[in-house]
């Protein structure tokens, strides 16, 4: 019930945002701009897919934008200078990713860890190791690569999907049904909505919690793997600050960062309003880009607001009931 | 006004901040009735993917852009990248898909641009870089590069610090944003500067991103470590030669006497420096490239070919002339 008043809330802000921009400025209601909002925001869209996960389950992670970071400088690294094919680089990335997130996940499990701390750690380390590989943005220039780079696929008019964002709906359509439609879906949310509850239901709950920090490492590294695509290159230093865009998209999307409540299309429309934003100031030209902060501040700010008083008025209610029930 | 209308949800400011045409740019309603509607045409739209804010040189970059628009009476698509590069792309994507005639682009680093130029090509709008070249192996990229030669930039703060220190100096180094042009480049000339001078050695070499806050940082960190052997400080560009001075101030030193210091951009605040003493040498960065830059994207929207760089000339300036130069300061 509140999940479904919240998405609907944000679905409204998102009509509104892109409804007005589409009356403002000439050309903005095209199809070329709304496949650029998911080309242009795939990263961050991938990375916010896996936080939704780990959200869900009543965890955090920090180190999304220095795993992207990580990632794209492996994979830059790994076809120029060791000769090592896309395709497996590519797949050697994804596994890493994994791999860091699963072991973060089993730190924060194992030896109940806060998952703001370990992967905060995680985020020094990875973006560490990014600089270690290389200091500077490293161009990719093989032909495989160029060609996926280059690639587009026609819409009609002058828009086309990029292999970004192609991407991007194809992780969030496995992610949907994977959180939507199966066990371990139904799981992660248990966990996140009351661990032990979920426990004595059966739920293996450190199982989920490392799966989900798999995930989410996953996608982090999928990210990784957009930017280099939308760029042609590797960069250690890009994506700084990055989760804490991811989480205000999720958040955006109500999710509750208590966990057990939210949705992945959520998750979407919080990163197309996100996207939004930012390409109507581009398309303004004369504010400011910086407003961009501040109106998705303020917009976090009243979402987590009005979802706390949704989530209150829901806990009086299920009072109210419970103190008939018992009166009976 | 403007401040507090866009505090609201950004659509109602921005149809608030639109109608009184507050730029004064004379890009009356571009924002309201179909494209093309005005007769007198000709007007163009112009859009300029700025890396930032970070430095005094910077906002004189862009200050100089936004002038000579609107001395042109062209309608200028301004975005701020925040110095990053994911922004930067989505703006000229957004610049693109707006359909601008031109497109300005200051890249914050060399590479990953290939994709997103490829796509203003395919739109047939040209690209004219400023400042900062990018590496490529496909030249038809864009128009042409308007910047200066950090390479010789480089080697004249050496040159000057070599006849200043009589050939000897152990040299603190302050590099800019890594994988950045100027910051590689003016490594680069400053080391083939010391080629010929054995006994001038870079005892140390970290970046400060450009910034003033950076560069106090690590001068702080570097003076704990190395302390008094340090006697000249070559920084990328003036924030970070300011910020280094502060921190040799601190550190109880004399900067500009104790420690030589060098930088690269020639700012008000980098002159101000010099009359005082603090700051020994700074070598000019012209940032004023509004007028060569709108030339170069006017002779390439009307179908010329130009030459791939347009260099701007740069001048080194000391203690010794700051003081006269000073009052020519824009920036």
């Amino acid at each position: 019930m509140m999940s479904r008043l919240s998405f609907a809330a944000t679905a409204a802000v998102l009509v509104l945002l892109f409804g007005s921009a589409a009356l403002l400025y000439p050309g903005f209601f095209s199809a070329r701009v709304i496949a650029n909002l998911f080309g242009d925001n795939a990263a961050l869209g991938v990375a916010a897919i896996g936080l939704t996960f780990v959200i869900l389950a009543g965890g955090i992670d920090l180190s999304v934008g220095a795993v992207l970071a990580f990632t794209s400088t492996f994979v830059a690294t790994a076809i120029e200078h060791h000769g090592i094919s896309p395709l497996a680089a590519v797949a050697l990335a994804l596994a890493i990713g994994a791999a860091f997130g699963a072991g973060m996940g089993a730190l924060i499990h194992r030896y109940e860890l806060p998952p703001f701390l370990v992967t905060l750690a995680g985020m020094f380390f990875a973006r560490g190791m990014a600089f270690v590989m290389s200091l500077e943005s490293l161009g990719i220039a093989h032909p495989l690569y160029r060609r996926a780079a280059a690639f587009g696929l026609p819409l009609g008019g002058r828009a086309a999907l990029t292999a970004p964002a192609l991407i991007f709906l194809a992780a969030l359509i496995v992610g949907a049904v994977l959180l939507h439609a199966t066990r371990f879906g139904r799981d992660v949310y248990a966990v996140g909505g009351h661990a032990p509850s979920a426990r004595l239901l059966g739920v293996a709950v450190g199982r989920v919690k490392i799966a989900v920090h798999a995930l989410a490492g996953a996608c982090s590294a999928l990210a990784g793997v957009v930017a280099t695509l939308r760029m042609g290159s590797g960069n250690p230093a890009q994506g700084t600050g990055f989760e804490l865009d991811a989480i205000a998209c999720v958040v955006i999307g109500g999710t509750l960062l208590s966990g057990g409540v939210g949705s992945l299309p959520g998750t979407l429309l919080g990163v197309l309003i996100f996207g939004t934003i930012q390409i109507a100031l581009v398309f303004d030209g004369r504010l400011n880009s910086w407003w961009s902060r501040i109106v998705i501040g303020a917009l976090l700010l009243i979402f987590i607001v009005v979802q706390k008083l949704l989530s209150r008025a829901a806990t009086r209610r299920a009072r109210a009931t419970l103190k008939e029930t018992e009166g009976e | 006004m403007r401040a507090l209308c866009t505090a609201l949800v950004l659509t109602a400011a921005v149809a608030a901040c639109k109608k009184p045409g507050n730029e004064g740019a004379g890009s009356t309603g571009s924002g309201s009735g179909p494209a093309g509607a005005t007769p007198a045409a000709k007007q163009r739209t112009i859009g300029f993917a700025q890396v930032g804010a970070e430095s005094a040189w910077r906002t004189a970059e862009t200050e100089s852009i936004r002038s000579e628009a609107a001395k042109r009476k062209i309608t200028l698509k301004f975005s701020d990248g925040q110095g990053k590069q994911e922004n930067q792309i989505t703006a000229v994507r957004g610049f693109i898909a707006q359909g601008v005639d031109a497109i300005i682009l200051a890249p914050v680093v060399e590479t990953g641009w290939e994709p997103v130029l490829m796509e203003a090509k395919q739109a047939k709008i040209p690209v004219v870089l400023v400042d900062r070249g990018i590496k490529t192996s496909d030249e038809s990229l864009f128009t042409t590069l308007i910047a200066s030669d950090f390479i010789a930039e480089g080697k004249q703060a050496a040159e000057w610090l070599a006849k200043k220190t009589g050939g000897k100096a152990a040299i603190v180094e302050l590099q800019g944003t890594p994988g950045s042009a100027p910051a590689i480049d003016r490594k680069k000339g400053f080391e083939e500067g010391l080629a010929a001078h054995p006994d001038m050695k870079i005892i140390a070499s970290q970046s400060g991103d450009f910034r003033r806050s950076n560069g106090k940082e690590v001068m702080e960190a570097l003076l704990k470590k190395h302390g008094k052997e340090i006697t000249a400080v070559y920084a990328h560009n003036d924030d970070m030669a300011l910020g280094a001075i502060q921190a040799i101030e601190e550190s109880g030193a004399k900067p500009g006497t104790d420690v030589i210091v060098v930088s690269v951009d020639g700012t008000k605040d980098a002159f101000t420096a010099m009359v005082e003493g603090k700051l020994n040498a700074s070598v000019e960065c012209n940032p004023l490239l509004g007028p060569m830059a709108f030339d170069a994207a006017e002779q390439a929207i009307t179908g010329q070919t130009l030459p791939k760089k347009t260099v701007v000339q740069d001048k080194l300036f000391d203690t010794t002339n700051a003081k006269d130069a000073i009052a020519t300061r824009q920036y």
